[in-house]
């Protein structure tokens, strides 16, 4: 009996099946918001998505291709500036300058990456940290954009997204909404994909990657660029939304990177859904206790370092541990199959381990 | 002769920055950890200096007598009860925890002394200075931070290369668990590197409040300017760290000299040019 | 001869989920020298990190000198008189000859063993004492490491593998400084693949395989096809 007919590989199982139609469902709702919510909720709503989609990014940076990186408020803010230099010096229309600012984002950040790659571990995070301010301070030497102080989006650029503000308010929650849903399935794509395994298998050992021949360099350097570029469409969305840019606001290492870990940490580093679960209960904690202002924030940062000490896989981690739920079917699974069954298995429920190193 | 004098003072101020630089040169060789939270621990240092001096009516500098214990301890501390926890193959848990202290760390002095500029006052010693031919005027107070930066460097090799903690430091720092075996326990061993860190972090901290207003956010900056010190001088070689400093120092001031607005923007960028020029800084260590 | 120093008893031992010993029982005299053989992953140098406390265990499974030590970390193991010449020598590179013998010394037992003894010991590290311990040939280090765990003046020293990688004219000069070694009242567990070599130097002999005790018995009593099927399982 050969020991390689007893066992199928999946990837689906019935809780993925559950949620993946769950998901279309909720989808539907968000998708109708501009009927039924209000402008406040719109707005939360908006940047709640545009959060979960930076959460997203940087869990594939940090999580996956083990790249940890405190500088990715580089690229939201040139994402934002590019979006304001595109539509005040050229003319163009928000809705054009937020794809094209995504492709000005990938390219500045082959150069970066090309740079800072030279950093190891915890020196890069704080090399990604120095790009940041680099064009943080070149920002605010840019003084037909307002300098240091920033500038406002013209009310005629505002006005060329939709006749009404209604509409504008849609327009731009449904790009928020687009984007986030963008993120997630390309990651998704990009992780199923044998770049993702591959990824994966850096992750877990470097070495032992090394010497199966996948070029680590290649593998992380294809990851910065792709999530560089998505970070800055994401930050020409999070200034279209704000309506006004300053390099302070736009650069900021709270914002866009102090939050995004938080997320991340939280919702469960390396999952897919951890930055999900992680932004929704970044926003919870935030609307309940952002009066408490700067114990917020210690608040904040005390659940980081615990949740890092006690449960360094997160919320969903400790849940996926308990259950061995799968939302995004994801991971591949090795099923055991009775021999007469083969082929067969989709009711089969039997869950065999890995087969074990030894 | 305004260009001189940037010059000269950018030596001294890169005294300051290779204190900002020395701690966390010293933590990485013994631990591998590389501490987020660095900055902002010099600034806690300036306000604890401020504190005293405040309280006390006593010069800040003679605050460190003072802040350089406690911050010894509290490093201590910090390192057993937290940093032990996350020291491992994996360098997200250390680099995340310290994150999340820096965060901590700011906040909390934001609720405590408020998110007002302060400055602490060192008397008639902050006016002095020596007279040089061709019209130069240099500060003591700059040369005393300088003098005081490279003896503290000095005695930081001493205790690494000479004494019996630097033993324990390095063999700690070669294999973990050999030193294990040797009787020393690496959670002292490493408490007593990151104590020996804060030290100098509180000196540091009140020569920063002594030279320039602080705010509680102002940490992160002082950890990416100790950094950018490390990196140009070559990992785990404190002499180096002391000529980044200084070449840091001289670039930022250049930069002023040709526009204010380029200060800090000159030092990041000869940082990225050494970055890419030489990757391992201008003098690494040969075994490192 | 009763004397027991070292009683390790129903030792289970796990990296992780991976459990590599299984109910290891044993027992070293005072003055004792015991071989412990075994195929590579039998468990030989698992058992070695139990003792020293490298791997902690149940404090109860291993009792050093009336006293149990499985739950204590490896700096106060040490301290209570256990050193190990640790398999690949593992100098310190960092330091010199002579630092690394320093911190051997390091948790200050006091006895017979100093500097000085172990440079009468072996005189050639006393020429390259100020040298970096990465600068010696395969057998100066290994000289380095005896001497290393020797400084800590142990009641029990173990030897893991210490013919390793190493030429058979420097093997032969080390086994024969090793009764000098551990004639001084120390006991000792030579972990060694050389079978003949873990023989002639031993009392008692433990064969490990895949992590149980397959064999034990006088080293002049068990016989090489004992050893054999004690080795193989054949």
């Amino acid at each position: 009996m050969s020991a390689t007919a007893n066992y199928t590989v999946v990837r689906f199982s019935t809780p993925s099946r559950i949620a993946a139609v769950a998901a279309i469902v909720i989808l539907i709702v968000l998708a109708c918001a501009p009927l039924w919510a209000g402008r406040a909720d719109m707005r939360l709503l908006s940047e709640l998505f545009l959060y979960m989609a930076l959460a997203s990014l940087w869990n594939l940076l940090a999580g996956y291709a083990g790249l940890v990186s405190v500088g990715q408020q580089a690229f939201v803010g040139f994402g934002g500036y590019c979006l304001f230099g595109l539509t005040i010096f050229f003319g163009l229309s928000p809705l054009a300058a937020v794809p094209i600012a995504g492709l000005a984002g990938a390219l500045v950040s082959v150069p970066v990456a090309v740079l800072i790659f030279r950093l190891r571990g915890a020196y890069f995070a704080i090399g990604t940290w120095v790009i940041a301010e680099v064009f943080r301070l070149t920002a605010a030497q840019v003084s037909s954009l307002g300098g240091g102080s920033g500038t406002s989006l013209p009310v005629a650029i505002v006005k060329s997204i939709a006749d009404s503000r209604a509409m504008r308010e849609a327009t731009t929650y449904w790009m928020a909404l687009g984007i986030v849903l963008l993120v997630l399935v390309l990651v998704c794509v990009l992780l199923r994909s044998r770049r993702g395994i591959a990824l994966t298998a850096i992750r877990d050992n470097e070495l032992a990657s090394q010497s199966l021949g996948i070029d680590i360099w290649r593998a992380k350097f294809f990851v910065y660029v792709i999530t560089g570029g998505l970070t800055a469409a994401v930050g020409a969305l999070i200034f279209l939304q704000k309506l006004r840019i300053s390099p302070d606001a736009a650069f900021s290492v709270n914002d866009w990177t102090a939050f995004v870990i938080f997320i991340v940490v939280i919702g469960g580093i390396g999952t897919i859904e951890g930055p999900i679960i992680g932004t929704i209960i970044f926003f919870l904690l935030r609307e309940t206790l952002a009066d408490l202002g700067a114990l917020y924030l210690m608040i904040l940062g005390l659940v980081a370092i615990v949740i890092m000490l006690r449960a360094p896989k997160g919320i969903w981690g400790f849940v996926r541990q308990k259950t061995g739920f799968d939302l995004f079917a994801l991971s591949r699974r090795v099923i055991a199959t009775h021999p007469d069954r083969r082929g067969n298995n989709t009711d089969n429920k039997e869950n065999a381990h890995e087969p074990q190193a030894t | 002769m305004d260009w001189v004098n940037a010059v000269i003072q950018g030596i001294l101020l890169g005294g300051l920055y290779a204190l900002f630089a020395a701690g966390l040169s010293l933590i990485f060789g013994v631990m591998r950890l590389v501490n987020i939270a660095h900055g902002d621990l010099i600034v806690l240092a300036a306000f604890l200096g401020l504190t005293v001096t405040t309280t006390l009516g006593i010069n800040p500098l003679l605050s460190i007598a003072i802040v350089a214990p406690f911050m010894g301890l509290l490093g201590y501390g910090l390192q057993r009860l937290v940093l032990n926890r996350t020291l491992g193959d994996d360098i997200l848990p250390p680099l995340l925890v310290t994150f999340g202290l820096s965060v901590i760390i700011q906040n909390g002095l934001l609720e405590l002394y408020s998110a007002d500029p302060q400055k602490m006052s060192a008397g008639a010693i902050e006016t002095a200075s020596v007279g040089l031919p061709g019209g130069l005027n240099i500060g003591v107070l700059p040369m005393l931070m300088f003098a005081t930066a490279v003896v503290v460097i000095g005695v930081l090799q001493w205790i690494f290369y000479r004494s019996a903690w630097g033993r324990a430091f390095r063999a700690t720092s070669d294999n973990q668990d050999i030193a294990q075996l040797m009787g020393l326990n690496k959670s002292h061993v490493f408490g007593l590197a990151m104590a020996l860190a804060l030290v100098v972090v509180a000196i540091a901290g009140i020569f920063l409040g002594v030279r320039t207003s602080f705010d509680p956010s102002a940490g992160p900056g002082r950890l990416i300017f100790g950094f950018e010190a490390v990196i140009i001088g070559g990992l785990g070689n404190l002499w180096g760290t002391l000529v980044g400093g200084i070449i840091l120092g001289v670039c930022q001031n250049i930069g002023a000299q040709i526009n204010p607005g380029w200060q800090l923007l000159a030092g990041h960028i000869a940082f990225l040019v050494i970055l890419a020029i030489r990757p391992r800084g201008l003098f690494p260590r040969i075994d490192g | 001869m009763s004397d027991v120093i070292l009683e390790i008893d129903g030792l289970d031992s796990f990296y992780g989920d991976f459990q590599a010993l299984f109910g290891v029982s044993m027992q070293i005299n005072k003055g004792e020298i015991i071989a412990v053989i075994g195929a590579n992953g039998a468990g030989k140098s698992t058992l070695m990190r139990s003792v020293t406390g490298l791997l902690t265990n149940k404090p109860e499974m291993v009792r050093f000198g009336g006293t149990s030590i499985g739950g204590l970390r490896a700096d106060q193991i040490a301290a209570m008189g256990i050193a190990m010449v640790p398999e690949g020598r593992q100098l310190f590179p960092s330091l010199s000859v002579e630092e690394n013998l320093i911190v051997g010394g390091q948790s200050g037992r006091s006895g017979d063993w100093s500097l000085d003894g172990v440079y009468e010991l072996f005189p050639v590290l006393a020429e390259r004492r100020n040298q970096a311990s990465t600068s010696l040939s395969g057998g100066q280090q290994q000289m380095v490491a005896i001497g290393r765990a020797l400084m800590s003046n142990p009641d029990l020293l173990l030897f893991d593998e210490i013919s390793l990688g190493l030429a058979p004219i420097i093997i032969k000069s080390i086994y024969e400084a090793l009764p000098g070694v551990i004639g001084t009242g120390m006991s000792a567990i030579v972990v060694e693949q050389d079978i003949t070599r873990a023989m002639d130097i031993s009392d008692r002999v433990y064969c490990l395989q895949e992590g149980r005790v397959s064999l034990e018995g006088k080293s002049d009593a068990v016989s090489r096809d004992d050893i054999s099927k004690a080795y193989f399982g054949v």
